[in-house]
């Protein structure tokens, strides 16, 4: 056991501090995410940051995980903002990456990370929220293509994506997990509408997507035709953050405004606690993280011990969002300088709900690792 | 970037485990025996010659057999003496010694060595109680009180690791097993979760432990931070997690004759003893705030 950096996790972090130091301005740090974060997702991809652990024939830098997991501390560090393809980035790529054929991963892998081509995540639908295996949207083959119709819901991104990673069902008599078919799907086809959802922040990040008799190629199935739950399965690893790195960071981005915060304004000693309860919790998810990332390193099979971290995050975040509101005292209700922390403490209440509800995740941990009789 | 233990610590769990299953209640002089105090001590000292990560493994597994032995205060001690000796020996904090009864010598927060000489207190947990020395004269020690203090906090919150690790077992078990309204309780999505709860806890207090084994051992710049955060967080999850184990047992864990009684009083103990976790956190606080 050496927590410490190697020689070359020492050097990497080095490189990259100086390279951020060097890229990253002010602007870019305040900017507003969709705008500024275009082109520092640009630069980060032209340093060589983007897609750190994709193999290098798809525009990735074939790096350790060690070194994504530093990326992602010293990103946080410096309060820099994240890569605009996040879905792009975190899911469609990954799920590319496993299932897709070769012409499928040079035709999209390298535009993700140069955010030339931006994605959003086409799972959930009206009727099938946690229960995905219900979904309904149908894909009928016909030819050289499907058609799609259906309705899709709560899609983030939508509304600037040119990709859809969609789950439909293709075989229409079948149920559940059986018969479904993962496709991509260009969000400029003839016959997709996209209609802003307005969120409890106010603003329109998620969406709503119409498919009318929409065209796709059979190209552009990813795994099988009726395997659609496995590829879908690999997505979901990915987006619950398997690793927990970028979570781990997002932690330590807020935890670290808010003791700057506390500094500033002052605390009580049970606002004092409450921090510091707050900065173990966060050492925790990373050392546990760490511990994860060294058993897949060792067996390829990252450890159970991550499986919580997620569930974790998203309730210390809503916990550290309250807090500094709190630190804000009655002034709290008035959206002053950029209403940080007011759009942060909102925007916590859908980390409990997205990737997996807390309750479907406990049901996971009960169920997989635990091995408690299964309830369903 | 190595967050595992080797093959040969492995090796030492599992050879710790299987001695402790068999023989819960083995004197110290048999722990001795198999080499186990001094493990972190150099060896021209009379010590194993190994590191506080090994020692570690041991307290972890300790707690988890319950041992109730005066096996975690002379370990923490050896390191402080200018040689390994063949007492046992215990540790006075806040003015509590425990297992005074069943030790020979005592190391005061002055740095002296003292005799084992005062009075048993009637203790929650029966398994460890705590005394008060008649008096702290005795011989002075070279060396400083922090490293000691920091070993013993460590030691107790990877005590406490094993306590919750065996109370989310005991749960499990029970709740794999028992049947009411004709399913097995474990169905029951109120029963699961906070069993799933105790787990994501009780791996995060892990890697705390062992971050803050590693800060002791390697005498890191964060041991002052890392060893209170980590004695915090453990002793919480430990009861937390013997509370939620005896809630999912029902009546039944709520008996004497059921052993989760005696967890939970160790569980506390720990937290307890140099400091409940609020105590810990101001030290934290006190780190990232002033
Ligand atoms: C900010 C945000 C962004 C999102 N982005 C996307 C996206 O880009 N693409 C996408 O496809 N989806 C997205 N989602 C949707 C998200 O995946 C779903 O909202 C989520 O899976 C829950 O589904 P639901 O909303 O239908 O709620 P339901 O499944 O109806 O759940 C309602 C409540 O019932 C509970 N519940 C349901 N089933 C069980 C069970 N078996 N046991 C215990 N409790 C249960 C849930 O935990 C929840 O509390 C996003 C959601 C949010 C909030």
């Amino acid at each position: 056991m050496d927590l410490r950096d190697t020689p070359a996790e020492a050097a990497f972090r080095a490189e990259l501090r100086a390279w951020i130091e060097e890229n990253l301005t002010d602007e870019v740090r305040r900017g507003r995410f969709e705008e500024a974060g275009r082109d520092w997702s640009r630069k980060l991809y032209e340093g060589g940051y983007a897609g750190l652990t994709w193999p290098k024939e798809y525009g990735g830098a074939g790096a350790p995980y060690s070194h994504q997991a530093i990326f992602l501390e010293e990103m946080a560090r410096a309060e820099a903002p994240s890569h605009l393809g996040v879905i792009g980035l975190g899911m469609a790529g990954p799920t590319i990456i496993a299932h897709g054929t070769e012409e499928q991963k040079q035709a999209r892998l390298d535009a993700i990370l140069s955010t030339e081509e931006i994605w959003c995540q086409g799972f959930s639908e009206p009727g099938a929220g946690s229960d995905l295996a219900a979904v309904r949207t149908s894909a009928i083959e016909d030819g050289d293509h499907f058609v799609v119709n259906g309705q899709k819901v709560w899609s983030s991104f939508a509304h600037i994506a040119d990709w859809c990673i969609l789950v439909t069902r293709s075989d229409p008599d079948s149920q559940s997990h059986a018969g479904l078919t993962y496709l991509i799907v260009n969000m400029h086809s003839p016959g997709v509408e996209v209609r802003p959802l307005r969120q409890i922040t106010g603003e329109a990040e998620f969406n709503e997507i119409f498919f009318t008799d929409v065209k796709v190629p059979v190209e552009n199935v990813l795994g099988e035709v009726g395997g659609g739950w496995a590829v879908a399965m690999t997505t979901l690893l990915h987006e619950r953050g398997t690793l927990g790195f970028a979570l781990t960071a997002a932690l330590e981005a807020q935890i670290r405004k808010l003791i700057a915060l506390a500094k500033e304004r002052g605390a009580t000693d049970v606002q004092r606690d409450a921090i510091a309860r707050e900065w173990i919790g966060l050492q925790a998810v990373r050392y546990t993280t760490y511990r994860s990332l060294t058993t897949l390193i060792k067996t390829g099979i990252p450890g159970p011990e991550g499986s919580g971290a997620k569930l974790w995050w998203s309730e210390a975040n809503q916990r550290v969002t309250k807090l500094a509101l709190e630190l804000l005292g009655p002034e709290a209700q008035v959206i002053g300088d950029n209403g940080y922390w007011q759009h942060q403490q909102l925007r916590s209440r859908g980390n409990t709900i997205e990737a997996g509800t807390s309750e479907i995740l406990r049901n996971i941990i009960a169920e997989r690792v635990l091995g408690l009789p299964r309830s369903r | 970037m190595d967050f595992a233990f080797t093959q040969e610590q492995e090796e030492l769990r599992r050879e710790a485990r299987a001695f402790l299953e068999a023989n819960p209640e083995a004197p110290l002089s048999e722990l001795r025996e198999l080499g186990w105090l001094g493990v972190s001590v150099p060896e021209e000292r009379g010590g194993g010659g190994l590191s506080f990560l090994d020692e570690a493994i041991l307290f972890e597994e300790a707690g988890r057999a319950l041992y109730s032995g005066p096996f975690l205060t002379t370990a923490v001690v050896l390191p402080a003496l200018p040689e390994v000796d063949e007492q046992a020996w215990s540790i006075e904090v806040d003015g509590f010694v425990p297992d005074l009864l069943h030790v020979d010598r005592v190391l005061t927060e002055e740095m002296r060595s003292v005799p084992a000489e005062g009075e048993t207190l009637a203790t929650m947990d029966e398994t460890r109680p705590l005394g008060r020395l008649t008096s702290s004269d005795g011989e002075a020690l070279d060396g400083e009180w922090e490293p000691v203090r920091l070993r013993l906090l460590a030691a107790l919150a990877l005590e406490a690791v094993g306590i919750a690790q065996r109370a989310l077992e005991l749960g499990i078990a029970y709740v794999s097993e028992r049947e009411q309204f004709g399913k097995k309780i474990g169905t029951y999505q109120a029963v699961a979760h906070p069993l799933a709860d105790t787990y994501v806890e009780t791996e995060l207090a892990r890697s705390l432990a062992y971050w803050a084994a590693f800060s002791v051992a390697e005498d890191e710049e964060q041991a002052p931070v890392a060893v209170p955060a980590a004695k915090a967080f453990c002793a919480e999850t430990a009861v937390a997690a013997c509370e939620r184990s005896i809630q999912v047992h029902g009546g039944i864990g709520f008996t004497w004759e059921h052993p989760l009684h005696r967890y939970y009083k160790r569980a506390q103990w720990l937290d307890a003893f140099g400091g409940h976790a609020a105590v810990q956190r101001a030290v934290v606080a006190a780190a990232l705030l002033d």
